[in-house]
């Protein structure tokens, strides 16, 4: 269950993130780019990230993960293509191996979605008085 | 008014342990050390292989073991017999090596023995096809193993550990007169999604194919 560690891997990263930050921060989203080429599982990781972020600074945080295919390049016939994970690798036309990848192997955190703590302390003001 | 911003991150997900790699691979190289890899599924003969290189090649050069087990020592003691330094890292229930446990392996190796003497580091891994690939640990080459009665498609089921190997050494070959295994197909099918991998096809229990490997190894050392 390597999506564990992945997932302490990404609290830890986000961690670090808001350490920089000058002002307090309120994390609403966090987008994760994972490509489809690697040994992460997007539901395994989804379900690790609810589990391992509760009761923490994180807990109620939505994970959006996008799904990148993988994607190779054929030097031959200079094109590119869908490899068929699980069946096959070559180039569907002249199957020459697949030595190029273009994408899939992605496995990032894109970007963060946030508001500052202050300014929701003052929208709560601001309603209080309306 | 609620106002929300955005970040850009782009950081890579396994930043702190490629970063942990990186520092470990510095340590091997200031000692001339050339680190390997071992991934494979359970039983696919990791520790026998090991035990037969450690037996050939301990005249040729100094070589020390890096060994990750989830929960036993049974493998460790099976090479200390060989009286190399062997270094047991207890993985707990992490089904994988990271950077960071093999950095606390470097540091027993430099701590109770002596790095600068030392040619070769053999990481022997978790057995598990999956989670080992993603987790580089400072190694120099990647070296996998496929036992042939895994069966043929294994290498696409689980291409990333396949795509990433350097060497590929397809294991118990004295079992194929009893099985229904093409050696070509396995060998057909990794090489579709990784043309440069070094394939040996080897028995340890024979010693079969087992020179060519050794031959490789001694091309990888720094010294």
């Amino acid at each position: 269950m390597h999506e564990t560690d992945m997932t302490k891997a990404l609290i830890f990263t986000v961690k670090d993130w808001l350490s920089t930050q000058s002002e307090k921060q309120q994390i609403e989203k966090i987008h994760l780019v994972v490509g489809q080429f690697t040994c992460v599982e997007p539901a395994s990781l989804k379900f690790a990230f609810e589990v391992q972020t509760r009761n923490t600074f994180l807990e109620g945080v939505e994970l959006i993960i996008k799904d990148i295919p993988l994607i190779a390049f054929c030097h031959l016939c200079q094109h590119e293509y869908k490899p068929q994970i699980g069946l096959q690798y070559s180039c569907p036309d002249c199957n020459s191996p697949m030595e190029d990848i273009r994408s899939g192997r992605e496995l990032k955190i894109d970007h963060i979605e946030y508001s500052t703590i202050e300014e929701s302390a003052h929208d709560k003001l601001r309603a209080l008085k309306d | 008014m609620h106002q929300t911003f955005d970040a850009a991150i782009e950081l890579n997900l396994l930043h702190a342990n490629q970063d942990g790699a990186d520092h470990n691979r510095a340590h091997f190289d200031q000692w001339g050390i050339t680190c390997l890899n071992l991934m494979s599924s359970p039983g696919a003969g990791k520790t026998v292989l090991l035990e037969k290189t450690l037996a050939a090649l301990q005249d040729k050069i100094s070589m020390a073991v890096i060994e990750g087990d989830m929960t036993t020592e049974l493998d460790a003691d099976r090479l200390r017999q060989y009286n190399v330094p062997v270094i047991p890292i207890n993985t707990g229930r992490s089904c994988h090596l990271d950077s960071k446990m093999v950095a606390g392996g470097i540091h027993t190796l430099q701590h109770q023995h002596h790095p600068e003497a030392i040619d070769l580091v053999l990481v022997e891994n978790v057995g598990n096809l999956v989670c080992p690939a993603e987790f580089e640990v400072g190694e120099h080459a990647k070296v996998a193993l496929l036992s042939v009665t895994e069966g043929e498609d294994k290498p696409l089921k689980y291409p990333v550990m396949f795509q990433e190997a350097d060497c590929l050494l397809i294991t118990k070959i004295d079992l194929v007169p009893y099985l229904d295994v093409d050696l070509e197909r396995i060998i057909n099918n990794v090489r579709q999604m990784n043309p440069k991998v070094e394939i040996f096809s080897v028995s340890a229990k024979t010693e079969q194919g087992l020179d060519l490997w050794f031959d490789w190894l001694l091309t990888k050392v720094q010294k």
